[in-house]
């Protein structure tokens, strides 16, 4: 029996494939059709498993699309499956700090995987990965460019006041244009997301062991401004982007096997 | 014939006087008493608050903009044809919102003390009933008295008890009705003109319900979660989150708030001397402008398992800063004693969130499981 997980995120998508022993993630953008993406991937998988949709015996979809996916077998959110994947990725989990494309979740877990309490931000882009590509486009640096920029030894960090993505931005053209050095312009950009999520994940009282998932955990400089915010070690397991949809494709499994 | 309108202007022209009040502070039997026809106008629309906002800052809770809003254009039909309108001192948005109001409208502000527990805010809050009623007498050139005051407490007694009645139907399960059409009828009652027959009117719904639950059908299947909504009153017009709650599949088996049972719970006793009975049971209001408001903690552990709740949902408007303060209280009392799941909401009148706060509503069902 194979089950799958799909994760369709704000800006990516991604999907599990699950056997009870053998599991598999593959990740794509979700573009402006996520629905088509997330049919494309899925497709894209099971051929790499030599099957089809019709060998899967049970699929979870979770995130912001998964309203939109016509075929998925039952629909649970991201902030439970990315518990659930969290604490199969790094068992002993106490809580999971998960920043996407446009959100970002402070999560309790207890010793099953299952969520004790969460925070998660509203409306507003502050502190996710929208926020971070809004500052890299005004810098002229992709994502990943952006993960690569060093402060030069001595190097001052700038300070970035505003929460708003918009201000944010505004300030950062300023800074820009005082003459301060791209780098050090990112690091206080991380030093500004590190304190919101810090911030909010105080709400929920975090216990250890940290363990940061989602798109933004890819990011060393902001994994370390964050374990500076937290004072407590943050833990980046492999697979963290999809933790979302391994726990999908746990719970998937649940349902199969129960 | 039933629209508000032309139901005000006849009452108006019977010679009825119309009083319109903003919380469930204000002691709705002196009115009755002065024979006037009382209404609850804390507004629950979004329309309004572009123009409330032209006069108040934009971070004022929706309720407070949006009932500004209705009242100084005109919009709201129970603000235009009232007499006279009581303010009471919840909140200082609503206590400087009175002030304004009062240069286009007659306002008799009640200023409430800080705390229901102290034996001399008690007596204060009496004589600021007292005050009223002399402000209600001079204003409508009516003259209220102990017959007058015994009668009305008995009429809403018992309306109080009808509510009592048929919240606790929802105790079954399956839940005999949703939690939005109990909302409904709940809400109607801030806009009656004939108390006999809204009366009657709930006796015909607890027999509707009674049969329902003997039917043993309900308006969602045997075993739904079962969620207790609190916080800032959420009327029609404001049940975004209790619609989003139960189109997520778990049913609202009992609302705290304002615009639920909060009013309904405890009655004015028929024992004691009117004024100061009907002095004591509002001041028990277990609002979170109270403080400390411990009330409403033993309210909810003794709800929880009345009602066999399995999460209990705050919700607030953004800038209610009393009740989203209280949110912590709220959430550590409860964990404490029944270690019961708990969701803050903040939010507005608006539809922006509504998918955020879908996404939080089925977390925390989920935390269930």
């Amino acid at each position: 029996m194979i089950v799958a997980g799909i994760d369709a995120g704000s800006t990516t998508v991604k999907v599990t494939l699950y056997d009870g022993t053998r599991m598999e993630s593959w990740l794509g953008l979700a573009g402006w059709n996520p629905r088509a993406e997330a049919t494309a991937l899925l497709g894209q998988a099971v051929a790499n498993w030599d099957t089809d949709l019709e060998g899967l015996g049970y699929i979870i979809g979770t995130g912001y699309g998964r309203v939109n996916l016509p075929f998925v077998s039952k629909s649970m959110t991201e902030i439970t499956c990315h518990a659930k994947g969290a604490a199969f990725l790094y068992p002993g989990v106490g809580t999971v700090i998960d920043i996407g494309g446009q959100d970002a979740k402070a999560i309790r877990v207890d010793g099953n995987g299952k969520v004790s309490d969460f925070i998660m931000n509203d409306k507003c882009a502050a502190g996710t990965g929208r926020f971070m590509q809004v500052m890299a486009n005004a810098l002229g640096l992709d994502v990943v460019d952006m993960a690569q920029m060093e402060l030069l030894p001595g190097e001052e960090v700038c300070t970035i006041n505003s929460m708003c993505t918009v201000f944010a931005e505004s300030e950062v053209i300023g800074l820009l244009n005082q003459g301060y050095s791209r780098q050090a312009i990112m690091a206080g950009i991380y030093q500004s997301i590190a304190s919101r999520i810090a911030t909010m994940a105080a709400t929920v009282c975090p216990q250890s062991a940290i363990v940061f998932t989602g798109g933004v955990s890819q990011n060393v400089w902001l994994c370390s401004a964050l374990e500076n915010k937290l004072n407590m070690p943050v833990i980046v397991p492999d697979r963290a982007v999809f933790a979302g949809a391994i726990g999908a494709a746990l719970y998937a499994w649940d349902e199969v096997t129960k | 014939m039933s629209d508000p309108v032309t139901l005000l202007k006849k009452a108006k022209e019977g010679g009825k006087k119309i009083v319109g009040f903003y919380c469930v502070f204000a002691p709705q039997e002196l009115i009755l008493a002065a024979d006037a026809l009382g209404f609850a106008l804390c507004a629950t629309k979004e329309e309004p608050i572009a123009d409330g906002e032209k006069t108040l800052p934009r971070n004022f809770c929706a309720l407070i903009k949006s009932s500004y809003g209705f009242a100084v254009t005109d919009k709201c039909p129970y603000f235009l044809y009232s007499d006279l309108i009581i303010g009471e001192t919840t909140c200082d948005g609503k206590k400087k919102m009175f002030e304004l109001m009062s240069d286009f409208k007659p306002v008799h502000v009640m200023k409430l003390p800080q705390s229901y527990l102290d034996d001399n805010d008690k007596l204060y809050w009496l004589s600021e009933v007292e005050k009223l009623k002399s402000v209600l007498e001079t204003t409508l050139d009516v003259k209220i008295t102990e017959e007058g005051l015994v009668k009305a407490i008995r009429v809403l007694n018992e309306e109080r008890l009808l509510m009592q009645e048929l919240a606790g139907l929802m105790k079954a399960d399956p839940v005999p009705v949703s939690g939005q059409d109990l909302l409904k009828l709940m809400w109607g009652r801030n806009f009656t003109f004939d108390r006999a027959q809204f009366a009657e009117q709930m006796k015909e719904m607890i027999r509707d319900v009674k049969e329902i639950i003997a039917s043993g059908k309900g308006a969602f299947p045997k075993g739904a979660k079962r969620v207790i909504v609190t916080g800032v009153p959420t009327g029609v017009g404001a049940e975004k989150v209790i619609k989003i709650i139960e189109d997520c599949g778990a049913a609202v088996v009992y609302i705290e708030n304002c615009a639920g049972m909060k009013q309904f719970v405890t009655l004015v006793d028929e024992t004691k001397a009117p004024m100061e009975a009907i002095a004591e049971k509002y001041l028990n209001t277990p609002c979170s402008c109270m403080s400390p408001n411990p009330r409403r903690m033993e309210i909810l552990d003794q709800l929880v398992e009345e009602y066999q709740a399995d999460g209990v949902v705050d919700i607030v408007w953004q800038g209610c800063h009393t009740y989203n303060v209280e949110s912590r209280v709220l959430k550590d009392s409860l964990k404490k004693n029944s270690n019961t799941q708990f969701l803050h909401i903040e939010t507005d009148y608006s539809q922006g969130d509504a998918e955020q706060i879908k996404t939080r509503v089925q977390a925390f069902l989920e935390m269930m499981n």
